[in-house]
Formats: structure tokens, C-alpha cells, sequence
């Protein structure tokens, strides 16, 4: 009973940050976001099956994995609003760009489907480490728009043919932003491919959390087992627009989205699952969704008034070791040019107020 | 007429082949190889054809030795060996690959030797699980290789041909240059080295002889690296296979075989970021990296003593100018403070390289000078490059 509820759970803290943080960048607080509704089962259930310390590289909509291995709300806050707490991408990147080594979750990159040969290269590590091989599998998110990308074809032959034991789970959701799969290829979606690669391949139900928590949980054993590349694809559908950017009912009706969200509804369906238990109620529903949402509130008023990290890191980590000339002298640049105008032009004043010792670091 | 008894009983038709077949085959020629060869490299004043000029190589860095202090190891006391680019290449390799658990080789064709012979015998030595060979994708062999190195082990892939590194271009410039920026150092790629045979040989056409550093020097984050000979090319690799961050080492293809120099055989690196004055002087700065420098030095003998044909295009007044000439060795990052302060000195410089004008490291390069130099420079910084039409790699010397 504890893991179903921790499960369902999981599932649906997810809707309530999700309408939060959608809703804190229509305000303009956050600069974009992107939801995952319609997809909770497809990441609760894939998120469960793997060992925490499986290694993992997403696309963009898994903040849910990251979630489920205990990815705080205050660092999800961080990394959203890009303040000086942010430690998955010290405020360079985009929201929802999160990275975690501690997680074993691999910085999410905007680029699609980079991470899939990526991921086959992660699992041929794991498989030279005495200490993880045969235990750990490098697990690849992607979207089944990302799958026509030539990094998918170049995925799958490296983790077949090296081989390394690589998870490759497909969120089929239907859409790449406004494209639908129709549009997207022409053969029988992402699973009828893996065959071709002579990967082992399993299409799941992306909306029955259990089932999807089955078919990889098995697709994993079978991928340490042989230490080849196993495929899976969820069916599932998004529900939300592609991102705070996207108005997807300018290219889908919204029936469609309803009926979806009436018919086959992945939390729903876990909860009809919970309930013929006796294992959740309204009561505690009521009482669950509250407290998620009283604690990714305070997370969120609490990352919305720090600063940015200061002016000088943007100039960190462009190299590792000894710091090659140009970036040192750009720093320099930005030195004189503060120190000239960083004081009397007033935009740059309220600007530099925004980060963390505002500047001072560099103009002094 | 046919005057052998032997051939007169072979009948008549048998007769006429064998004939043709005789005169083809006396001159017996050989094909050439398919890396091309440069006589010219052969007798180079640059090369390092005796084992104390090896060992004296400047900026050599001895593994077994500190930073600073007495050596360990007296010099007399190292071995050398004769050996040309590619088979420098593969000793770096083998170095890297016998000290470092992590370390595996891949990329296509590598398992026999490669195509260029530079991972010969690795796979038999250190085994199929660690010098191995990838499906056909260069955007797979560098995805593959980022995988590998953000787990911290150190990837040395092989491109076949630097003309096709750029279906790895998305990998390299988006994920590999900017892995470490874009985690906030949670993670990075140090561990990954690209390498590919790069310029031309005279019959690779468009396809077997680019150049194609310049495309990548704004992808901050990469280091690019272009050795000049065995001992550079050895050197160079295991401190690109070592430095933190990744390199992408381009070996001039026509040098494989016709640079031969004596190389020692211990583990050593030169420096990245440097570049080495190969010949002082103080009228002329002569910059270039790779194949170049070879016909460079060929240029400035013929500056000295120009050929019979040439003598008139060349006054006297500057048959006995001072070039001094600099092999930048690495690209990304250059030299600026060596290339800056050779032409506070002398005044001019001229940049050579294989790849097209526009666009090319040396318009980089140059603004850069014109910058810090420009009240120092007596003439415009003179770029000496292929012709931006694509077909032929020739560089013209003047």
C-alpha cells in the first residue's frame, strides 16, 4: 500500500507545481516554463522502475523523475527563477533546465535528442566500472519528435552494436509543439523502429502508471541482463501546451484536450486503482493537494526575491584548468565597462541591482 | 619481330599481352599512398632526426618529472626512437590508454589499425573493449564520446576524415564546448579528444582535405590543436588527452608518413596554448600551423636564394630579410602574447594556412593584431590562404 500511494502521490504533487510555475510565468516572474499534464503516469511509472542511481538524460518534460529521487522544491524554484541558490546551471540557463549529479540526473540541454548517443556513451561508462556494471543502466528520455532527429538512429546503433546497456524510453505524447505524429513519421510510431535496430522493444499504455512502471522495470532487467540497448514506448498525450510559449489550441480543438482529460486521465485512473483499495480518499486528497501546494508556494516566494549569482560568473566555466586569455580579457571588458557606465546609466543600475553583490566585485 | 624461342610458342594473341604487359611494367611504379607524401618534409631543418635534438625538444614536459626543479631522469639516460606522425600518434595513444584504466579508443575502422594506420595494434594490445569500432556516425562516435567523458573517463575518438566532423558539429558545439558553462560545473567533458587526419594531399579533392578549424573557434569551451610533426604530434596529443577540457586534434594526413623524426619513447607532453618560433627574425613575422609550415620554410630558403626563374620577381633588398617563423600548434586558444609580441618587433606579419580566406583563423587573427599591434605595423596583416573556390587545396607562396 505505501508505494501505490507514494506513487500516486508523486503523480499528483505534479499538476499543482506544474499550474503554479505555468501560471508564475504568465505573470512574468519566471521567463518560461513547461508543463507535463497528461504525462504524470509515463514519469512516475518510469521513475519507479529505475534504481536512484541509474544514470539519467532527459529531454525537457521529466521534471517528475527528478522529482521522484528527492530534487527539493527550493532548488526546482531556483534553477526556474535562475537566483544564486541555483546550483543545476548557476542561473545560465533556461527554466527547467535541471541537472543534478548528486541525482545522477545529466543537465538538460535545449538541443533534442543530443542525449540519446549521449546515453549510450553513459552506459558503456557504467559497464567499465567494476563497481556498477550489471546494476546501473543509463536511462535516455525523448519525445517521439525528438525520435526522428539522426541522433535517435545514432543512439540506437551505438547501444546495440558496442553494446551498453541503455534505457531508451519513448514519451509518445502525440505533438511536437504544434506537429502532430501524423505528421511526425509514417510508420507505427517509435517502437516499430526499434526491431529494425534489433533492439528489444515494448509499447506500453503511457496513461496506466502500473503498467508502465512494469514494462520498465522488466525492460531495465533485460537491458543489464544482456547489456544491449532496450526500447520502450509510452502512449500517452499531452495535455498541456508545449510550453509557456505555445497556445495549442490554435492548432488542436479544445474538445479534443477535454475529452482527453475526461476520458484518460492518468491520475484519474490511478485513483479509481487507489480507491477500489481502500487506499486514498477525498479526504486525503484534499488534505495532499493543500499541503503541495502551501510548500511549493513558500518555495516560490521564498526563490522569487534572491538575487542572481554575481555579474562575474558569467565569465566561469567556459573552461576547465587554466583560463584562456580571451575570456580573461572579456571579463576585463566588462570591468571597464561597468566601472564607466555601471553607476550613471540608470538601466544598468537597476540591472546590476538584481545580482548578487550588484557588480561590485567587478567595477571595484 | 618476336626473337625468344620461349615466346615464339606462345601463340600469337598471347603474345601481344605479354608484350604490352612488359612495357607497362617497367617503370614499376608504385601507388602512391593515399595519405599523398611531401618530399620537401623529408629534408626539414625542422625535424628532429637525432635522439639529443629529440630529447631537447623545447617546452617538453616529462610525466616522471616535477613542474620545476632538477629532472628525475637525466636526459642521457631516455631512449628515443624513429618514427614517423602516425606511428607518434599511436605511441601517444598507447601511453594514454597503458596509464589511464578509463581511457578507450573508438571510432570507424580503428580496430584494424585505422585507416591511417594510427590505432595499429592497440586493439590486440589492450583489447576489443577498449579500442573499438562504431557503426558509420559522426554525430553518434561524438555523442558517444560526451556520454563517456561526463562520466569522468577519458574518450579518445577518431573522425575518419576531418571533411566529415560536421555532422558531429551539433555535439561538439552545443554539448561538448559548453557541458561544463551549462551545468554550472556539476559536469563536463574534459575527457574527450576528437581526432581526425585534416589538409590535403594533392589528390583528395574537396572531400580528403579540409581544413575546417575555423569553424570552430566560436565555440568557446573546445581547444583545437594542429601538430606539425612526430614529436609535436605526441607530445600535443597526451596533453590534449589529459588537459580538462575537450580537444579536438587535427593530424596533417600528408605528414602520416613523410614526417619522420626521432621520438622519445616515454610519456611526455608539450604545451597547449603555445605556439614555438621556429626560426628568429626581426623584418617579418611568418605565422602557420600543420603542412604549411614545411612550405614555409621552403619559402624563406627561396626568399634567400631565389631559382633562376624567380630571381627577377625578387629584389635583392629583401633577399636578405629576417622572417622569423612561428608554428601556432594550437588554435583555439592562440598564442596571442608570442604572435603579439614577434610583431611589436618586427613590424609585419603574414598569416599562412590551408582552409579558404573568408572566415578563415586567419581573419581572427588577424583583427586581433591589427588591434594590439596597429601603430607598431608597417604594412596590413597579410593573410596567405586557399582561394574561398572549394577545389583544390593549393597554397600560393610569394
Amino acid at each position: 500500500m505505501l508505494t501505490p500511494r507514494l506513487r500516486y502521490e508523486q503523480m499528483l504533487q505534479l499538476p499543482v507545481i506544474d499550474n503554479l510555475l505555468y501560471n508564475v510565468q504568465r505573470q512574468g516572474k519566471i521567463s518560461f516554463y513547461m508543463t507535463a499534464h497528461g504525462e504524470e503516469a509515463t514519469l512516475i511509472g518510469s521513475a519507479a522502475a529505475l534504481a536512484d542511481d541509474d544514470e539519467i538524460l532527459s529531454q525537457y518534460r521529466e521534471m517528475a523523475v527528478l522529482l521522484w529521487r528527492g530534487f527539493g522544491f527550493d532548488e526546482i524554484m531556483a534553477q526556474c527563477f535562475g537566483n544564486h541558490e541555483d546550483t543545476c546551471t548557476k542561473g545560465k540557463q533556461m527554466p527547467i533546465h535541471f541537472g543534478s549529479r548528486a541525482h545522477h540526473f545529466h543537465t538538460i540541454s535545449s538541443t533534442l535528442a543530443t542525449q540519446i548517443p549521449q546515453a549510450a556513451g553513459v552506459a558503456f561508462a557504467l559497464t567499465r566500472d567494476p563497481l556498477r556494471r550489471g546494476k546501473n543502466c543509463a536511462a535516455v528520455y525523448f519525445g517521439e519528435g525528438a525520435a526522428s532527429e539522426g541522433d535517435f538512429h545514432a543512439g540506437m546503433l551505438l547501444a546495440s552494436t558496442i553494446p551498453s546497456p541503455t534505457l531508451f524510453i519513448a514519451r509518445n505524447n502525440g505533438f511536437a509543439i504544434s506537429t502532430p505524429a501524423s505528421e511526425q513519421f509514417h510508420g507505427d510510431g517509435i517502437a516499430a523502429r526499434g526491431p529494425g535496430y534489433g533492439v528489444h522493444t515494448i509499447r506500453v499504455d503511457g496513461n496506466d502508471v502500473l503498467a508502465v512502471y512494469s514494462a520498465v522495470k522488466e525492460a531495465r532487467r533485460l537491458c543489464l541482463q544482456e547489456g544491449r540497448g532496450v526500447l520502450v514506448e509510452a502512449m500517452t498525450y499531452r495535455v498541456g501546451h508545449h510550453s509557456t510559449s505555445d497556445d495549442s489550441f490554435a492548432y488542436r480543438p479544445r474538445q479534443e484536450v477535454e475529452d482527453r482529460k475526461r476520458i484518460d486521465n492518468p491520475i484519474a485512473r490511478f485513483r479509481k486503482f487507489l480507491d477500489a483499495r481502500g487506499w486514498w480518499s477525498d479526504a486525503e486528497e484534499d488534505a495532499y493537494k493543500d499541503r503541495v501546494k502551501k510548500e511549493i508556494m513558500k518555495a516560490f516566494r521564498r526563490g522569487e526575491t534572491m538575487q542572481h549569482h554575481p555579474v562575474s560568473e558569467m565569465f566561469n566555466d567556459v573552461y576547465g584548468g587554466q583560463e584562456p586569455w580571451n575570456i580573461k580579457e572579456q571579463r576585463e571588458e566588462l570591468k571597464a565597462l561597468l566601472k564607466k557606465y555601471g553607476k550613471d546609466w540608470e538601466p544598468w543600475r537597476n540591472e546590476l541591482k538584481k545580482f548578487k553583490g550588484e557588480g561590485k566585485e567587478l567595477s571595484e | 619481330m618476336i626473337k625468344s624461342p620461349k615466346l615464339a610458342r606462345i601463340p600469337h594473341r598471347n603474345v601481344l599481352s605479354i608484350r604490352s604487359n612488359r612495357r607497362w611494367q617497367s617503370t614499376s611504379a608504385e601507388p602512391p599512398p593515399a595519405e599523398g607524401h611531401l618530399p620537401s618534409v623529408a629534408t626539414s631543418s625542422f625535424l628532429r632526426t637525432t635522439p639529443d635534438s629529440a630529447l631537447r625538444a623545447p617546452g617538453l614536459q616529462w610525466a616522471d618529472d616535477g613542474l620545476s626543479g632538477p629532472p628525475n631522469i637525466a636526459l642521457a639516460e631516455r631512449e628515443t626512437r624513429k618514427m614517423n606522425l602516425y606511428q607518434a600518434v599511436r605511441d601517444a595513444m598507447s601511453i594514454a590508454l597503458t596509464k589511464d584504466d578509463t581511457a578507450v579508443v573508438f571510432g570507424e575502422d580503428v580496430a584494424f589499425g585505422g585507416v591511417f594506420r594510427c590505432t595499429m595494434g592497440l586493439a590486440e594490445e589492450f583489447g576489443r573493449e577498449r579500442v573499438f569500432n562504431t557503426p558509420l556516425t559522426e554525430q553518434g562516435i561524438a555523442g558517444f564520446g560526451i556520454g563517456l567523458a561526463s562520466m569522468g573517463h577519458t574518450a579518445i575518438a577518431e573522425i575518419q576524415f576531418a571533411d566529415y566532423i560536421y555532422p558531429a558539429f551539433d555535439q561538439l558545439v552545443n554539448e561538448a564546448a559548453k557541458h561544463r558553462f551549462r551545468s554550472g560545473g556539476q559536469f563536463g567533458v574534459g575527457g574527450l579528444t576528437i581526432r581526425c587526419p585534416t589538409m590535403s594531399v594533392g589528390h583528395g579533392g574537396l572531400y580528403h582535405s579540409q581544413s575546417p578549424e575555423g569553424f570552430f573557434l566560436g565555440a568557446a569551451g573546445l581547444k583545437l590543436v594542429i601538430p606539425r610533426s612526430p614529436v609535436q604530434a605526441k607530445g600535443l596529443l597526451l596533453a590534449s588527452i589529459r588537459d580538462p577540457n575537450p580537444v579536438i586534434f587535427m593530424e596533417p594526413k600528408i605528414l602520416y608518413r613523410s614526417a619522420v623524426e626521432q621520438v622519445p619513447i616515454g610519456d611526455f607532453e608539450i604545451p597547449l596554448g603555445k605556439a614555438e618560433t621556429l626560426v628568429n627574425g626581426s623584418d617579418l613575422t611568418l605565422l602557420t600551423w600543420g603542412t604549411p609550415v614545411y612550405h614555409c620554410e621552403t619559402a624563406i630558403h627561396m626568399l634567400r636564394s631565389p631559382p633562376e626563374s624567380l630571381a627577377k620577381h625578387i629584389p635583392q633588398s629583401i633577399r636578405s630579410a629576417k622572417v622569423e617563423l612561428i608554428d601556432l600548434r594550437t588554435i583555439l586558444p592562440w598564442d596571442v602574447e608570442t604572435i603579439a609580441e614577434s610583431v611589436e618587433r618586427t613590424g609585419r606579419l603574414v598569416i599562412v594556412h590551408e582552409a579558404s580566406r573568408t572566415g578563415g583563423v586567419g581573419s581572427e587573427i588577424a583583427a586581433e593584431i591589427q588591434k594590439r599591434c596597429f601603430l607598431k605595423l608597417h604594412a596590413p596583416v597579410k593573410r596567405v590562404t586557399a582561394w574561398d573556390a572549394n577545389a583544390i587545396r593549393k597554397v600560393l607562396y610569394t
